[in-house]
């Protein structure tokens, strides 16, 4: 187990370093980042100047060294752009994208469930074919389009619901929160739905496809035969057994759902950290896109390796198999 | 019972009335990029000085005409060749109530004088500041300097004592470390005062009751609250003003401005900003490097030039592309600049035969193949604007490749002076015209990518910089212009016009070097009754 885990941790680490280096890299294509920073009547000799002592001048590898150095001690730097430290920056947007994801996922969920466990237990009926259809759009819509149509309906049109931002939010410590206010619950609605809806078709397909499976299963029979419920069955045993899949989905999509809010972040203007990513790529503010992207990379590594070990604290036969190899 | 009635009836109709009693004048606004810094000596950057001259104040303000009028400063004049004057305003107090005196005058400019302000390069005329009194400031200059009221506008006057409280003599600096106090925080003399900001998600600032202009030429306005949140994507940002969620929007997208002012609720104000777009071509070196002329270079034939401007179409660029929202221009500098002439700025009518006879005469019958360097995300459609560009000179036999990119990738090839063809705008904060050729024309400007090198007019730009009498000085531009002109070192396309869209409700001028004067802004008390 402790070998697993060092192994893991390993493998962790250089993962992390990889992600850290293409991003870098990639960064030096962006273009020139003393343009964003300086008036446009600053001498070229200022510009130059500026340029050396920022080290932008240096070699790439050595520019690594020194940023890998830093972030090891959690020192992003300050940004190019707003002259704030990114770490700062990036830790008062977080509180908005995790309020988003999770606001995503938890739709995602608690629709997605039972739409796909409906169409999964009557699948020639007319509203699953319904569902099948919306779930297809759902699939095949770009995000922003999602967004910037529930915007025309609901804040335009209607007027119901705001077009942007997180409506009024609260400090609790560090944190700002919006579930406290009923503006900042109002403001989560329509961002959550764009940004959840590809999640929800993805779970209501796999249920759906998982309970067709499960309800051929000789057990599901045996149970029907024994007289029990069809609510029982159905939900009892059936769903419990469709879940193990669509649990470790969810895990994983959920660090999509933060990579991926850049996308539901700028059409509502949330003031998250995908939306200090796209800000920062305009100025090729360095800092901010390296720190960010480490944050991404830190998070899908953390994620795969709660779910690599969660694997093998459930599956018994990893456990036969490792303890196999060392008898052997 | 019938007690307890009343008294229910009598707490409600309070609870209505409470709200009524202290209703706010509140403006929200929207643009796509929020003010980078509250130092306002940081940066040099339109939405940042517009943000932090709402919160401080410089000693001229620019009224609606771009003419100076008085702010912190009452009167000015020119004591000597080298020595300018300011009689200060008396009775100023900061949002902190602390008195405003020559020491935060000197203390300012010192500080944005500083290697590490981005205002430094405006204000290296000036040897030295000098307190002579509480109330008069004497700025001594390197040379004369007959333009330096014109170049302090943009340079807010903070609190010396609030400075040293909270150590921020010193503008921020990249290379340190930490972050200072006043990236966050400020404190000025002017018509608001900051109450929260969050940077890229929400400023809230409030009247400061106390500021001196509200009864005269320079404010008016009635606004108690102003609440300013970024949306980057244009269609939200039309979206929220559309319902009603924001006033004001500083940047609507060209495309939705019919919708708009077809919209009953909503207006769009129009005017032509100091910022001109044109096209520069190197005509210095002796080769093209993206060319398929080998051993000479084509633009360094004045007739090419010529050509090439007479086969642009303005007026369709206009039309097509800009959607209305241009002024065909003639000149690379805007009306309201000193120097500028209507005579000078008649745009070019296009015509395709003349171009080819020139190109013709000039030794391409044929044309030849050039590449234009483009920014996509810098000037209205700018990208839209070099695609028209391609299009007609191709029709005289002028084969562009057209490479547009972004603003971070595309200035600095200008300014490495590693393009041969390229698209530049640019606006004048001085509004005088000595800027534009001391950036643009003279030999060594710092922008001037076109290899254009002429004694004459480097030696116009020298003395324009210096010379005191202005019918002397006028004359000096005047001369300059018409060499910079006829030598067709630019092809001029337009002044970008700017648009401001608002709610109905709301009247605040547009000014045009693009910054909104929230002291100048009315709401108008909303309708006793909704009947919609």
């Amino acid at each position: 187990m402790i070998a697993f885990l060092i192994r893991r941790l390993f493998q962790a680490a250089i993962v992390m370093l990889t992600v850290a280096l293409i991003s870098f890299v990639l960064f030096n294509y962006v273009g020139d980042p003393i343009n964003a920073m300086v008036g446009q009547d600053t001498s070229l000799q200022d510009r130059e100047k500026l340029r050396q002592d920022l080290g932008l001048n240096d070699p790439i590898p050595i520019r690594f060294a020194r940023f890998v150095a830093n972030a090891a001690q959690g020192q992003f730097g300050l940004s190019y752009r707003t002259a704030e430290p990114v770490g700062r920056m990036i830790l008062e947007r977080l509180p908005a994208t995790l309020e988003l994801s999770l606001v995503a996922a938890l739709f995602a969920l608690c629709v997605g469930v039972p739409m796909g466990v409906y169409s999964g237990l009557h699948p020639k009926s007319w509203v699953s074919r319904i569902l099948q259809a919306v779930s297809l759009i759902g699939i095949s819509l770009p995000t922003f389009l999602i967004g910037i149509l529930l915007i025309l309906i609901f804040a335009v049109g209607l007027g119901v619901l705001p077009s942007f931002g997180r409506g009024e939010t609260m400090k609790l410590g560090g944190w700002t929160t919006g579930f406290l206010t009923v503006a900042g619950l109002k403001a989560l609605i329509l961002p959550s739905i764009t940004l959840g809806l590809f999640q929800l078709t993805l779970i209501m397909r796999i249920v759906r496809s998982e309970m067709l499976e499960v309800m051929r299963t000789d057990y599901v029979k045996f149970a029907r035969a024994r007289g029990l419920k069809s609510r029982a069955i159905n939900f009892g045993h059936a769903l419990k057994n469709t879940l193990v899949p669509v649990i470790t989905i969810t895990g994983l999509q959920l660090g999509q759902l933060i990579a991926f809010a850049i996308i539901t972040e700028t059409v509502f203007a949330w003031p998250g950290v995908g939306q200090l990513f796209v800000t920062s790529v305009y100025s090729a503010d360095m800092p901010v896109m390296s720190a960010y992207l480490a944050l991404i990379g830190f998070l899908f590594v953390t994620i795969n390796l709660l779910v690599d070990l969660l694997y093998f604290a459930i599956d018994p036969r990893l456990r036969t198999a490792q303890a196999a190899t060392r008898a052997a | 019972m019938n007690r307890w009635i009343l008294t229910t009836a009598l707490a409600f109709a309070l609870a209505a009335g409470a709200p009524a009693a202290e209703a706010k004048n509140t403006l929200r606004w929207s643009s796509q990029g929020d003010a980078l810094t509250a130092d306002p000596h940081a940066q040099n950057e339109g939405p940042t000085n517009s943000f932090n001259l709402t919160v401080h104040e410089p000693l001229l303000y620019r009224n609606r005409d771009m003419k100076l009028e008085p702010a912190l400063a009452l009167t000015w004049k020119a004591i000597n060749p080298t020595t300018w004057e300011f009689k200060l305003r008396q009775g100023v107090t900061f949002h902190d109530g602390s008195k405003f005196t020559a020491e935060d005058v000197v203390f300012s400019f010192k500080r944005a004088q500083m290697p590490s302000s981005d205002h430094r390069n405006s204000l290296d005329t000036i040897a030295d500041v000098k307190k002579v009194d509480d109330y008069t400031v004497h700025f001594v200059t390197k040379a004369p300097n007959p333009i330096l009221p014109n170049q302090i506008t943009q340079i807010a006057v903070m609190s010396k004592a609030w400075a040293e409280k909270n150590k921020v003599e010193k503008p921020q600096d990249y290379k340190n470390k930490e972050e200072t106090y006043a990236v966050r925080n400020a404190m000025g003399t002017g018509p608001f005062k900051i109450v929260r900001r969050d940077p890229g998600i929400e400023t809230v600032l409030a009247r400061n009751a106390a500021w001196w202009g509200w009864k005269t030429a320079q404010g008016g306005g009635n606004v108690d609250e102003i609440v300013y949140k970024p949306i980057k994507n244009n269609a939200t940002r039309m979206a929220a003003l559309l319902s009603g969620e924001i006033d004001f929007v500083l940047d609507p997208p060209v495309q939705d401005l019919d919708r708009i002012k077809r919209d009953p609720k909503l207006k769009v104000l129009e005017i032509a900003q100091d910022r001109s777009i044109f096209l520069g071509m190197d005509q210095g070196r002796a080769e093209l490097r993206y060319s398929d002329i080998k051993g000479k270079n084509p633009f360094a034939d004045k007739r090419v030039r010529q050509a090439m401007n007479l086969a642009i179409d303005r007026d369709t660029i206009k039309r097509v592309v800009m959607r209305g929202l241009s002024a065909p221009a003639g000149l690379v500098t805007a009306p309201a600049i000193n120097g500028y002439t209507k005579e000078l700025d008649t745009p070019t009518k296009a015509n395709v035969d003349a171009a080819k006879k020139l190109l013709a005469d000039a030794g391409y019958p044929q044309g030849f193949s050039t590449k234009l360097d483009c920014p996509n995300d810098r000037y209205n459609n700018d990208e839209q604007i070099c695609q028209a560009v391609v299009g007609m000179l191709g029709k005289i036999g002028v084969k562009v490749q057209l490479d547009s990119q972004s603003k971070t990738l595309h200035f600095p090839k200008i300014q490495k002076r590693d393009t041969d063809f390229y698209l530049l705008g640019w606006g004048v904060p001085t509004f005088d015209s000595h800027y534009v050729f001391n950036f643009l024309y003279q030999s060594k400007g710092s922008w001037n990518a076109t290899g254009y090198k002429s004694d004459n007019l480097d030696k116009l730009t020298a003395d324009m910089a210096g010379e005191i009498d202005a019918a002397k000085r006028n004359a000096l531009i005047a001369a300059a212009w018409k060499q910079a002109k006829d030598d067709v070192v630019y092809l001029p396309l337009h002044h970008q016009v700017i648009a401001w869209a608002m709610a109905k409700k709301v009247d605040m001028p547009i000014l045009m070097n693009d910054q909104p004067q929230f002291r100048y802004a009315k709401i108008a008390a909303a309708p006793a009754k909704k009947n919609n």
